[in-house]
């Protein structure tokens, strides 16, 4: 079914983030903490990076203000939904000895529903991921399926491309074509909604708004095209799978390696990465609990079998990452694990470039 | 009936050190009577006057050694225990004590003591496991006590104690903190030191000072042109990696690469 585009002013923005927490969410978008814009719980357009934006090179995020009141004008930041999907600590179960044995006591999983504002459409295809990797296999993770559930999506066009996006080169953005209940493109003090469910047209109707005019529409397809023209980074994905894969003995592997701090940061920030490590620890009582972390393939560790690690040098692990990010993980999952985010330059302490790296094994 | 199992004997030895680790143990407020009934505390002055024979099932060694005399009460530490388990940085990487492996011992005494013919001392302040077998290093200055627990208990129970040996990064990132060294908060010694701590410092915009020591695999000379960006001189580089860890290999290799 096809939705209406409707403009809503700053007050029917404040009616969406109202009506959201008034219908039960735990309403989650940007908001400025630490010289950055992180995720974090929001209660009304007050607690928006308003006329803020962000410097983004390699290993450098800089906070900066904008000559304009803009909402949204920045790219993603530090955080990733993913901490709210999937996060980086759960408690799966708790054993405790008793006089029949043992008593086993799950979990519990979150009651509340989340409403994710904000979304940007590179974001919204890391979501899809991450539900392909969790929900659409032969083994459906429970505690992601809990959380994913009743998600509401207000995604956002992103109207400022950031010094490392590279979701052009990715087929991924800047304009969120699927995956949301509303998607906003920010004009100066109003902005265009686009529902993209009908639980999204529902919620629309009770904003105050007026219908958009074709003058609107083509206003809005002109914010996206000029991001897509502005992205900081590309890479070219055609043939990257085989690429990497014909060129695993490449010796900018030793190059990188020299860089890499294997410090694990890349896949923390990455918005598709989601290995864990699941570890069962007893205390003194004797009851014993299991718990899930993120892990990463950078930590030896990871790749642990009996006898030692199969990864034991760095060369190894930042191959195995990216080759699995943007080749092996089209045969497993039938999809890219790379968005174009960016987010693995940014936050790289030494601000190692995945779009550098590919155009250095093409030899360019 | 049968009689209970002996409850296994713990002793908790001191060397050249400030008894902060050691300490952490009786810090564990909430789970000290669990520790007391686990074990049978056999030698720990800190705790108790009262003191039981050896051998003991579990050492806590902290301090690192300084005194020839100190190097042979460890030999014998190690004879009568079945597990030594070294605790804080001085135990597992010489402590700040160390820095006088880099100089004149001898200088240094004959400026602080009043007579420093009294002080008999060794030259170099060194690791328990550069004199002795060690069966497990906890890392820290001081140590985490819940990373003490679970050591203790891993060892109560014969499985491998669960302590990752990554970076401090893992560990903010997971606490949701902005990385103080991408936002140009602070030079962060976080990308090569190992996690362990919690990740306070980043947390309260500080960059870390590496008192977990080197992680697994370091490359501080990958990350030293961003602490210069971040505002470390070559000294500051030098004497950054010459703190509680200074004779930890990484952290001495790279000290050196930025001065004598």
């Amino acid at each position: 079914m096809s939705y209406h585009p409707s403009v809503i002013g700053l007050d029917g923005l404040a009616a969406l983030i109202e009506a959201l927490s008034g219908d039960g969410f735990r309403v989650l978008g940007p908001t400025v903490r630490d010289d950055a814009i992180v995720y974090d719980d929001i209660a009304g357009v007050d607690d928006l990076p308003a006329g803020w934006t962000d410097e983004q090179d390699g290993g450098r995020y800089r906070l900066k203000r904008r000559d304009d009141k803009a909402l949204f004008g920045y790219a993603v930041g530090p955080h990733a939904w993913k901490r709210f999907l999937h996060p980086p600590l759960l408690r799966l179960w708790r054993a405790e000895p008793d006089a029949a044995g043992m008593t086993l006591t799950a979990a519990a999983e979150p009651d509340e529903r989340f409403a994710f504002f904000g979304v940007r459409s590179c974001e919204l295809h890391a979501i899809a991921i991450q539900d392909k990797v969790f929900l659409q296999g032969p083994y459906v993770d429970p505690h992601y399926k809990a959380r994913r559930e009743g998600v509401f999506l207000v995604a956002v066009n992103c109207g400022t491309a950031g010094g490392t996006c590279f979701c052009a080169s990715m087929n991924t953005g800047p304009k969120a074509t699927a995956g949301f209940d509303l998607a906003l493109t920010e004009f100066p003090g109003e902005f265009l909604v686009e529902p993209g469910s009908d639980a999204g047209a529902a919620l629309l109707a009770r904003l105050p708004q007026r219908a958009a005019t074709a003058a609107d529409i083509e206003r809005a397809r002109a914010v996206s095209e000029r991001t897509a023209a502005s992205m900081g980074r590309h890479m070219q994905a055609d043939g990257v799978h085989d690429l990497l894969l014909d060129n695993l003995e490449h010796k900018r592997w030793d190059d990188v390696a020299a860089r890499c701090l294997s410090c694990g940061n890349c896949t923390q920030v990455c918005p598709t990465c989601f290995c864990t490590a699941v570890s069962d620890v007893n205390d003194l009582s004797g009851a014993t609990e299991r718990t899930r972390r993120w892990d990463s393939c950078f930590s030896v560790d990871f790749s642990y079998i009996h006898g030692g690690s199969v990864r034991p040098s760095p060369r190894s692990r930042y191959r195995q990452w990216m080759t699995h990010k943007l080749a092996s993980w089209e045969d497993q999952f039938g999809t890219s694990g790379c968005v174009g985010c960016g987010r693995c330059i940014t936050w790289c302490p030494v601000g190692i470039d995945i779009t550098e790296e590919v155009r250095a094994i093409r030899g360019e | 009936m049968a009689k209970p199992p002996r409850k296994p004997k713990l002793a908790v030895w001191k060397f050249a050190s400030c008894d902060g680790c050691q300490l952490s143990l009786l810090d564990c407020e909430d789970e000290l009577l669990a520790v007391a009934g686990a074990v049978e505390i056999a030698y720990f002055p800190e705790a108790t006057r009262a003191v039981l024979k050896g051998p003991y099932d579990v050492s806590l060694v902290e301090g690192s050694v300084t005194t020839q005399h100190d190097a042979e009460r460890l030999l014998e530490v190690r004879r009568q225990s079945r597990r030594v388990i070294t605790i804080g940085a001085c135990a597992t990487a010489g402590g700040i004590q160390a820095l006088r492996n880099f100089k004149d011992v001898v200088g240094f005494t004959s400026v602080v003591y009043a007579h420093p013919e009294f002080i008999e001392t060794l030259a170099t302040s060194t690791p328990i496991s550069a004199h002795v077998e060690v069966d497990y290093e906890l890392r820290g200055c001081p140590i985490d006590k819940h990373q003490l627990l679970e050591v203790l208990t891993a060892f109560l129970n014969g499985r491998r104690p669960n302590i990752p040996a990554h970076s401090v990064c893992v560990d903010c990132k997971a606490r949701g903190t902005v990385c103080v060294l991408v936002r140009g908060a602070a030079a962060c010694l976080g990308p090569v030191t190992h996690a362990g701590c919690g990740a306070i410092c980043p947390a309260y915009n500080r960059g870390c000072y590496g008192c977990f020591g080197p992680k697994e695999t370091p490359n501080p000379v990958s990350l030293a042109p961003r602490l210069v960006d971040a505002g470390m001189d070559k000294t500051a580089l030098h004497r950054v990696y010459r703190t509680f860890n200074p004779v930890a290999d990484a952290f001495k290799k790279e000290s050196e690469r930025h001065g004598a």
